[in-house]
C-alpha cells in the first residue's frame, strides 16, 4: 500500500512508468504470440462448439478486462471526488478508452461467435444488453471528461458517471443467474470448479494474463501522456495569463 | 478450420485492428506530446522522443 502512495505523485509515477514500460511491452508481445499459438495450434476443438471455441480465447478475457477497467474507473472516480488525488483524473482519462476498446472486442467477438452457434449476431438478452450498456458508459465517460473547457470539471463529471455506472458490473456478472438468458451461465468464475476442460481452460487463462499485460501497458503509457499533456496545458495557460 | 473459419478469423482480425490501433494511437500521441514539450523546453530528463536534438 505504501508503494501505491509513493506513485500518487505524477512525477514519480512518470519515472516509474518509464522504467517499467519497455520490459512490459516486450513481455506483452512475447506472451501474446505464445497465446495465439496455443489458441490456434494447441487447444483442441470443443465437443459442442467445435472450432468456434477459439473465439472464446479473445471474448472471455476481453469481457473480464472491460469489467475490471470499469471497476478501476470507479475507484479512480472515488479517489478523485473524495481525496482529490492528483493522478486519479489523469489515469481515468487514460484508462477509459482502453476499457472501451476491450468492451468493443468483447461485443464484436461475441457477435461473431453467436452467428454460427445461436444463428444470430445479436439478441437483446440481459447479458448482452448490460455489456452493451457498459460500452456506452465508457463512451459517456470519455465524452464527459472532454466536454468542458476546464478539464477539472470534466474529470469530476466523468467520475460521478463512473460511480453511478458501477452498479452495472454486478448486473453483468449475475444477469445469467437472475434472468433467463440465451447467454450461457458462468463457466470459469464459479464457486465450485470451472466447467471447462483444462486443455481449453489453460490457454484461456494465459490469454487473459497476456491481455491483462496489454491493458496495464496501455494504461501506463496513456497516463504518462496525460501527465505530459496536462503540463503542456498548464504552460499554455500560464503564457496566456502572463502580462505582455 | 471448418466452415466457421471466417467467423474465427474475423474475430481475431477485429481484435487486432481495435487493440493494435489503440497501441499505435497511444504511442504516436505520446511522441507528439513529448515533442511539443521538448520544443517548449519543458521536457523532463530522459523523455525526448527519437529524432529530437535537445542541444539546439
Amino acid at each position: 500500500m505504501a508503494d501505491l502512495h509513493f506513485l500518487a505523485n505524477p512525477a514519480r509515477f512518470r519515472r516509474f512508468s518509464q522504467r517499467v514500460l519497455p520490459g512490459l511491452g516486450f513481455a506483452t508481445v512475447l506472451m501474446l504470440c505464445a497465446c495465439l499459438y496455443m489458441a490456434f495450434f494447441v487447444a483442441p476443438a470443443d465437443y459442442q462448439q467445435g472450432q468456434t471455441v477459439r473465439i472464446m480465447f479473445l471474448h472471455v478475457p476481453s469481457a473480464w478486462l472491460s469489467m475490471m477497467g470499469y471497476a478501476l474507473l470507479a475507484g479512480l472516480g472515488a479517489s478523485l471526488l473524495v481525496w482529490r488525488h492528483p493522478l486519479a483524473a489523469l489515469m481515468a482519462r487514460a484508462a477509459a478508452p482502453v476499457g472501451a476498446s476491450f468492451a468493443a472486442v468483447c461485443l464484436l467477438t461475441g457477435s461473431l461467435w453467436g452467428r454460427p452457434m445461436w444463428g444470430t449476431y445479436w439478441v437483446w438478452d440481459a447479458r448482452l444488453t448490460s455489456m452493451l450498456l457498459l460500452f456506452f458508459l465508457y463512451l459517456g465517460h470519455i465524452a464527459l471528461s472532454r466536454a468542458y473547457d476546464e478539464p477539472e470539471r470534466g474529470d469530476r463529471a466523468a467520475a460521478i458517471l463512473a460511480l453511478i455506472g458501477v452498479i452495472n458490473l454486478p448486473i453483468i456478472k449475475f444477469s445469467v443467474d437472475w434472468w433467463n438468458t440465451l447467454h450461457q451461465p458462468a463457466s470459469v468464475t464459479r464457486l465450485d470448479a470451472p466447467a471447462i476442460h483444462n486443455s481449453i481452460l489453460v490457454p484461456l487463462l494465459w490469454m487473459a494474463v497476456s491481455l491483462l499485460f496489454l491493458f496495464v501497458f496501455l494504461v501506463l503509457l496513456r497516463t504518462e501522456t496525460e501527465i505530459d499533456r496536462r503540463r503542456l496545458e498548464n504552460a499554455a495557460a500560464q503564457e496566456e495569463g502572463a502580462p505582455a | 478450420m471448418s466452415n466457421h473459419a471466417a467467423f474465427i478469423l474475423a474475430s481475431y482480425l477485429a481484435a487486432f485492428v481495435i487493440l493494435g490501433g489503440l497501441v499505435i494511437a497511444s504511442l504516436s500521441a505520446r511522441n507528439r506530446v513529448r515533442r511539443e514539450l521538448d520544443q517548449r523546453g519543458l521536457a523532463p530528463r530522459g523523455s525526448a522522443p527519437r529524432g529530437v536534438d535537445r542541444k539546439r
